[in-house]
């Protein structure tokens, strides 16, 4: 009996630990008129011209204010920190500072501080991986060689004029180039950055509606209002707390226990639940990414003339609206064009210039690949990354679709890649000789963002190598044009070449979910679909 | 003893260099190259990609960077991340504690409420408390960590309401306990298997008969003498579990939200860092070393017929 006794006592003293955190437990921070959200650790170093991933790029946001900004609901870039930005040739610029504005610790923000941080982002000595950004503008090939080391340090196409205006000469014409001056990489930096670089990285200071307070990597940042903060989009709460977590689902489940107020990345597993959970409470509206398949066209197997019916065809024999149903619950959308619906009309979006090419038609597209001489060898494969984003699924999803277009159960399989690092190693050297996924995220919105860097002859991130005269003549003269109207329908026009040529099949364009708790109000996604936690209300 | 002691010591030498220049050739050997992957789906960068390669000397011959790695590690420099220029040694400091503590409330766990279980069940084999022990051991060893840090989740957190579903504080022990118990859970119906399985052997053995015919009470027959004979398998199995319990918590620590060891290696494999990952695992690596020479100093101690010279 003394072993039962014993026994029961550990039952007693395991139950009374439960009671006690029990009673402990539910005790989470986040004071009132805190937004708790969810995060990830940014990978990189929290500097505006090195964070080129959304993570880093939720904070930025909220602790810098550029020259422009982005509306957060249509996406149009408007004066922030710029007064006027002019131009009679559409490359010299002469931008104008407005008065007023200050960095958090008191420093005046002059042109200096712009000119400052873009030298530096743009120098080579200094690693930052946003520095290609800086590529439009006159001497950027001195401070940043393709190899060798750097044969100036800063950048000649840039000059102080006085302590409200610099002057920026860009290598080319480039008319929407001011339009892009909302991306963080263009921000400015107060001298401390450059004084005392270490002690900056640990609590940046910046120019936007928010301090950050304290910064545990790994674990969780909390940012607080800056109550003397000069623009017009002041924080409609207290602060937010920003915390990390390595799996998406794991933050759903304390948005329900009412852990965490802000979730912007809904789990798969979740979605068919969601509605039901949030109700009104869920967002899912487009972000400017894009999933297309490249075609290696620099392959003659696949560039050769009359090739293009059979990509034509391809397009054809997907059905994207089965797969954005079924797979993604409508989180994505069919694609008709190469850009994305959060440019909105004024970043120069038009839906279905695609045409014919990507409306699903099985009977049409088997006729096109047939009359195109069929397959280069007979069948194809798509290759991806299959670590994140359901690609396996979608994948095995298109392969069936073209089967059964063509047929043939053999006509299409995937070959997925295990890492993300493996995958774009292989893209970038070439070894692709089928199909393979592109993804494309915009950096700014505008049309121009999504076509030149991915289709113009030997662009940045042209990995299939298309290369098309006609259509760089048209994204020269769309640079060169006086107004976004007439340059957007020129890219436009572009675009249709891409509908002939079909270098990439545009698959769907990716929405951005969102789910928060009851306590918070007036939640939206920006185009980037990073939520503008500005404006977000508690209680 | 002090000699032994000494001896595997000196032993875990070459076991360091060795299990070091395995994994560091393992991390090199994956496809991909971490520094390309930084820049995402973006346009790359040669030039920039060639600096950072060159700033972290990862354009070294493979020997170098290995002798590099070694003679920094001498100094008590665990290398430099490669996307976020941290210095190794700070993710470690951060996420080492995190990990002790969840494995210690785990370990601690295992073995009182593990030896308690298989006590009683060996004391009464075959009878009725012994087949509930049987099938709950069997229950737990059959069903994955994750389902079962799913159910606490739901049932403990969401239905309950008791405690929190994730760690918010990874110092706050009510917090680490359903997490602990989910991790601690297999080596427990372990330990409860082992234990019970021993001592219903040794009830049966020459000096337990001994001990109770020398007319001393059952406390100290069970207690002392059954108990210290019985554990010496059990002690085996908890010094390698150890181990386990550090390194093998990757799939708790992402279900509870803990920033713990077993976080650091699956985000640094995904990201090919292979200085944190040849760092975490040569520590783990350590550990392993160190608590199997502890355990086979307990032999000594429970055994006193075992000897080191």
């Amino acid at each position: 009996m003394r072993g039962v006794a014993r026994a029961r006592w550990v039952v007693c003293a395991l139950s009374v630990a439960l009671v006690a955190s029990g009673c402990g437990g539910g005790g989470s921070s986040g004071g009132s008129g805190v937004v708790r959200a969810s995060w990830g650790d940014p990978q990189n170093q929290l500097e505006p011209a090195n964070t080129n991933e959304v993570q880093g790029g939720k904070v930025l946001d909220m602790i810098f204010r550029g020259l422009k900004r982005y509306d957060p609901r249509s996406g149009a870039a408007e004066n922030m920190l710029a007064d006027k930005i002019e131009t009679s040739d559409q490359q010299n610029f002469t931008v104008t500072v407005k008065d007023g504005w200050t960095f958090s610790n008191g420093e005046k923000i002059t042109s200096k501080s712009f000119v400052d941080a873009w030298n530096y982002a743009a120098l080579v000595d200094n690693k930052q991986k946003n520095a290609s950004f800086f590529a439009y503008v006159d001497g950027y090939d001195k401070v940043h060689p393709t190899s060798g080391t750097a044969t100036a340090k800063t950048l000649s196409g840039l000059s102080v004029k006085d302590d409200r205006t610099f002057t920026v000469k860009l290598r080319t014409k480039f008319s929407t180039w001011p339009d892009t001056l909302g991306y963080v990489a263009y921000a400015p930096l107060p001298a401390a950055f450059f004084e005392n670089h270490a002690a900056w990285l640990k609590k940046p200071v910046g120019n936007g509606p928010y301090l950050v307070d304290s910064y545990d990597k790994g674990s969780s940042m909390k940012l607080s209002k800056w109550d003397a903060y000069p623009g017009p989009d002041k924080a409609q709460n207290s602060g937010v707390e920003l915390r990390v977590y390595t799996d998406n689902n794991t933050a759903y489940t304390d948005l329900q226990a009412g852990n965490l107020d802000l979730v912007d990345d809904i789990p798969s597993a979740q979605l068919k639940n969601v509605k039901n959970d949030l109700g009104d409470r869920y967002i899912n509206q487009p972000a400017g990414i894009i999933q297309t398949l490249a075609f290696p066209m620099y392959d003659p197997a696949w560039s050769k003339s009359g090739l293009e019916k059979v990509r034509r065809g391809l397009s054809m024999a997907i059905n994207r609206d089965q797969i954005t149903d079924q797979i993604y619950r409508k989180t994505r959308t069919p694609a008709t064009d190469w850009t994305s619906p959060a440019l909105g009309d004024k970043g120069g979006y038009k839906a279905g210039l695609c045409g014919d090419a990507c409306k699903y038609d099985a009977t049409a597209a088997k006729k096109l690949i047939q009359d195109g001489g069929g397959l280069p060898g007979g069948r194809i494969t798509l290759t991806s990354n299959v670590d994140t984003g359901s690609h396996r699924v979608w994948m095995d999803a298109v392969c069936n679709s073209i089967n059964n277009a063509l047929g043939n159960d053999r006509a299409c399989t995937v070959n997925p890649i295990g890492t993300f690092a493996d995958f774009r190693a292989q893209t970038t050297e070439q070894r692709m000789t089928n199909p393979f996924r592109s993804g494309w995220q915009m950096d700014y919105p505008l049309i121009q963002n999504f076509l030149q860097p991915l289709y113009y002859t030997d662009a940045s991130s042209n990995y299939g190598k298309f290369s098309d005269p006609k259509f760089d003549n048209l994204v020269d003269e769309a640079n060169a044009e006086s107004s976004a109207d007439k340059a957007n329908a020129k890219f436009q026009d572009a675009e249709k070449i891409l509908a002939e040529q079909m270098p990439a099949i545009p698959l769907w364009y990716q929405n951005g979910s969102a789910g928060y708790s009851e306590r918070l109000s007036d939640v939206t996604l920006n185009p980037f679909s990073v939520p503008v936690y500005e404006q977000i209300k508690v209680g | 003893m002090g000699r032994y002691v000494a001896r595997r010591l000196l032993q875990m030498i070459p076991v360091f260099l060795g299990s070091t220049l395995l994994i560091f050739l393992m991390m090199h050997a994956l496809p991909g190259d971490p520094v390309r992957a930084m820049w995402g789906e973006q346009a790359i960068d040669p030039s920039q990609i060639a600096r950072v390669k060159h700033d972290l000397g990862l354009d070294l011959p493979l020997w170098h960077q290995y002798w590099n790695y070694l003679s920094g590690l001498f100094q008590g420099d665990f290398g430099t991340q490669i996307a976020s220029q941290r210095p190794v040694a700070d993710v470690i400091a951060d996420a080492f504690p995190v990990t002790i503590r969840l494995a210690l409330f785990a370990f601690v766990f295992t073995v009182v409420v593990g030896i308690s279980l298989g006590v009683l069940a060996g004391l009464r084999a075959d009878r009725l408390l012994d087949k509930g022990v049987l099938f709950f051991t069997l229950l737990l060893v059959s069903v994955p960590s994750f389902v079962l840090g799913y159910a606490f989740q739901f049932l403990f957190a969401m239905k309950l309401g008791w405690l929190t579903p994730t760690v918010q504080n990874s110092e706050d022990f009510g917090q680490l306990f359903m997490p602990a118990i989910v991790l601690g859970s297999l080596s427990l119906a372990y330990v409860t298997r082992l234990t019970r399985t021993s001592i219903a052997e040794n009830l049966r053995a020459d000096y337990i008969r001994t001990a109770v015919a020398k007319g001393l009470p059952r406390r100290r027959v069970v207690g002392v003498h059954l108990l210290r004979n019985s554990l010496i398998p059990v002690v085996t199995f908890l010094g390698t579990d150890l181990g386990a319990l550090l390194g093998g918590a990757v799939v708790t620590e992402g279900i509870f939200n803990i920033n713990g060891v077993g976080r650091v290696i699956y985000e640094a494999l995904n990201r090919h860092e292979g200085s944190t990952v040849t760092g975490v695992v040569t520590l783990l690596v350590i550990v392993y070393l160190l608590a199997s020479l502890i355990v086979d100093l307990l032999y000594a101690v429970l055994d006193p017929r075992i000897r080191y010279a």
